[in-house]
């Protein structure tokens, strides 16, 4: 079942787009597990798009290199417990998980920090002087390019060299299909850290502040609440949250502690966040997972090239059917 | 209230990961053959060939030290920091230290060395040839490292008649523009993908191989020409892009066609986490990957599933080349890799003409084309499109984290 349209470049045989049906339909449980686990670091870091979109109208596009630094501390957490480059060495359970979680903490600490100071270096003077809108964006681009450059400057052109605490294993296998440990760990704690989130932001007194910013920031801070704490807040809580994606994309991808690692991952994210109606953290989790799972099943049906090609076309259609995302934007709405 | 339903959900979670984490111990036993042996339980013994020693007669930047020249310059163009950074560090090393010899040995003739990164990157190669092309000094110039960005910019050079000597770009098509600046320091892909479709075919006796390639022009071109010389063996196609790492549908894509072998055309950032994600789905088949991947970043990038994976290269081992490894060490620290002795060949060439009072573009040109003479890794001798006429290409293989030489393919093609 597999056809190939006949558009043929003049000098080889190959084919410039594939339409494999027969592939999909043999890759499509493995496609759909390997694109939920990979959606839901996309839904991780979307929701620190969606966060400060809500708060502040304001796509943070410097958010990427938030992630990036977040990989860059796990990395160097492994190197600071003593993991090696090369082959994965098997350490017992419990200083596994006690190694990844200090990873992860560290990941997030670093990633929150970075994000906080993304936010008074670049953004609150600006804010001060109530700079108009476009002005923030240009700011994010020019923010985002200089973490960058000073992770080249610093680190040079090739990704770190691989370390992995944690070695692919299937645990499960269904037919053809395997679903590998760190595909679990990855997507259930993807899905705990995104519940906690949404109900940090739908259920805490913090949150509410956040909400209320969103709604109306002028009104909210009459009503006492401390928009510059919220802000910060929303920063902090947004780079936390894409430090642990970073954490988990090392542990899927290790050569991705990369000075630019993060660029393609944070336009996939953001795409996410819109694709879900951005404003809105459950969007942000839908969309995260759409994505990563509609790629996987792109590539397989039109060839590996095609892959993010199908993530942009899938973003527009839908925002031509729904401009405000799937969900639509809620972080505002007294929606909870 | 909410905080103790947290609490719970937390240590549920804690809980499972435990779970998952105990279940994927149980299995690390079978694991464990895998992952020493990379992944290849059945591969044929292949018995290595010997390095070959350091020719007594090449020549060597130091000339004779009588070198006179005016106030002139050479090159290297190619990536220092872009993509696949190391690539081109391995050829700039080696012109450094041409340059060094040179200098040191000419007090009559000091040339200044020059170098623009290109990035890797037909975008970004035009940019920095006019600045290199406007610099009248340069008269000679060591690159430009890939096949893309050759393309993008062999043009303004033949313009302006400035000549180069590519050590590591091997697109055959690049010699077919009609440049009369163009000249190729090594063995073209024309003459690596038979070298590999014969290593493929005879050494792994591999029946159904997959060719996998990049959205390069190296890696195009490479592809369609192992393909062809694969003919029936070249029984899937696959293809992946310029900064992609997460491969799961290629992987898929390739496991269930369960070929005895993949062929990566490509250069090393994308081929490590492809080997990696490969291996990691249980693929136990021969890998075999070209020059693009031949550095020891890929070996650091793919994380012990490299070990095993067979490489090939128009490039000589430089295990004979002992002086030349030992200064190369002390300039660079670290050992000389693809490409290294080719860049130093391609330098010493280009100084040599220097040495003779060259001072136009024009009269370097005419040296190169005429040139004559054996290098480190070569003799050399272009023809009018200019290629060289022979070409070594070699198979190395990563062994204990270490690329080491396999087998001397151009004895086998020709």
């Amino acid at each position: 079942m597999t056809y190939h349209l006949a558009l043929t470049l003049a000098q080889t045989e190959s084919h410039w787009i594939d339409f494999n049906v027969g592939l999909l339909r043999d890759e499509f449980w493995s496609n759909t597990i390997d694109g939920l686990a990979y959606g839901s670091i996309y839904a991780l870091v979307a929701i620190g798009y969606t966060l400060v979109y809500g708060v502040l109208r304001l796509i943070n596009f410097a958010h990427s290199e938030v992630f990036v630094v977040g990989a860059f501390g796990a990395y160097f957490t492994f190197v600071g417990l003593g993991y090696q480059p090369g082959p994965t060495s098997d350490s017992g359970i419990v200083p596994l998980i006690v190694n990844l979680l200090l990873a992860g903490i560290v990941a997030m600490v670093a990633s929150g920090v970075i994000a906080l100071i993304l936010e008074r270096v670049a953004y609150r003077p600006l804010r001060k002087r109530n700079a108009p809108r476009l002005v923030f964006l240009i700011t994010a681009i020019g923010a985002s390019f200089a973490i960058q450059q000073a992770l080249l400057i610093w680190r040079g052109g090739n990704p770190e060299p691989a370390i992995r605490l944690l070695r692919p294993q299937a645990v499960f296998e269904f037919g053809t299909t395997r679903i590998t440990n760190i595909q679990i760990i990855v997507f259930v704690a993807s899905l705990l850290l995104l519940v906690v989130a949404d109900a940090f932001v739908g259920r805490t007194r913090l949150g509410r502040g956040i909400r209320a910013v969103a709604q109306d920031p002028d009104t909210a801070a009459l009503m006492g609440v401390n928009k510059e704490r919220v802000i910060m807040l929303t920063f902090v809580l947004g780079g936390a949250l894409a430090g642990a994606a970073a954490l988990f994309y090392v542990m899927q991808i290790p050569q991705g502690v990369l000075y630019n690692g993060g660029f393609l991952l944070g336009i996939k994210a953001f795409t996410a966040a819109v694709l879900g109606g951005i404003g809105n953290l459950r969007g942000a989790l839908l969309g995260g997972l759409l994505l990563g799972v509609v790629e996987n099943y792109g590539q397989s049906l039109f060839g590996g090239e095609w892959r993010d090609v199908v993530a942009f076309v899938l973003l527009i259609v839908i925002l031509m059917v729904r401009p405000t995302g799937i969900l639509g934007e809620s972080l505002g709405k007294a929606r909870v | 209230m909410y905080r103790t339903r947290l609490v719970r959900v937390l240590a549920l979670t804690a809980a499972l990961s435990l779970g998952v984490a105990g279940c994927a111990q149980n299995t690390d036993k079978t694991g464990e053959n895998k992952q020493s042996g990379g992944g290849q339980a059945n591969a044929p013994a292949i018995k290595a060939d010997p390095a070959p020693p350091l020719p007594t007669d090449a020549a060597l930047p130091a000339g004779d030290g009588k070198g006179k020249c005016g106030k002139v310059s050479i090159a290297y163009i190619g990536t220092i920091a872009g993509a696949s950074a190391a690539l081109g560090l391995n050829i700039l090393n080696g012109v450094k230290l041409a340059v060094k010899e040179h200098n040191a040995a000419n007090p009559g003739c000091q040339v200044t060395l020059k170098q623009f990164d290109s990035e890797g990157s037909p975008d970004k190669a035009p940019g920095v040839v006019t600045q290199a092309i406007n610099d009248k000094s340069i008269l000679g110039v060591v690159g430009l490292a890939f096949s893309g960005e050759s393309k993008a910019v062999g043009k303004a050079f033949n313009d302006a008649g400035l000549v180069t000597v590519t050590p590591s770009a091997t697109n055959p098509n690049l010699a077919k523009n009609g440049w009369k600046t163009f000249f190729r320091g090594l063995g073209n892909d024309a003459v690596q993908a038979p070298a590999v479709a014969a290593f493929i075919g005879d050494q792994l006796k591999a029946k159904k191989v997959c060719v996998v390639r990049d959205d390069s022009e190296y890696g195009i071109g490479l592809a369609d020409l192992v393909t062809q010389s694969l003919g029936s063996k070249a029984s899937c196609q696959q293809k992946v892009k310029t900064g992609q790492k997460e491969f799961s549908a290629v992987v898929g894509a390739i496991s269930s066609q369960k070929p005895d072998a993949v062929f990566y055309s490509g250069y090393y950032p994308e081929a490590a986490p492809l080997v990696q994600q490969l291996r990691d789905d249980g693929f136990e088949g021969s890998i075999v990957a070209p020059d693009g991947v031949r550095d020891d970043e890929f070996v650091k990038n793919a994380g012990g599933s490299a070990e095993g994976v067979y490489l090939s290269c128009p490039c000589l081992p430089s295990a004979g080349f002992t002086k030349f490894t030992k200064d190369y060490k002390a300039l660079a620290n670290r050992e000389p890799s693809t490409y290294s002795p080719e860049g130093y060949d391609a330098t010493t060439i280009l100084l040599k003409g220097l040495d003779k009072g060259l001072k136009t573009r024009p009269a370097m040109l005419n040296y190169v084309k005429n040139y004559q003479g054996q290098g480190l890794t070569k003799q050399f001798k272009w023809n009018a499109d200019g290629e060289l006429t022979q070409t070594p290409v070699w198979m190395y293989e990563v062994k204990d984290g270490k690329i080491v030489q396999l087998k001397d393919m151009s004895k086998a093609t020709s």
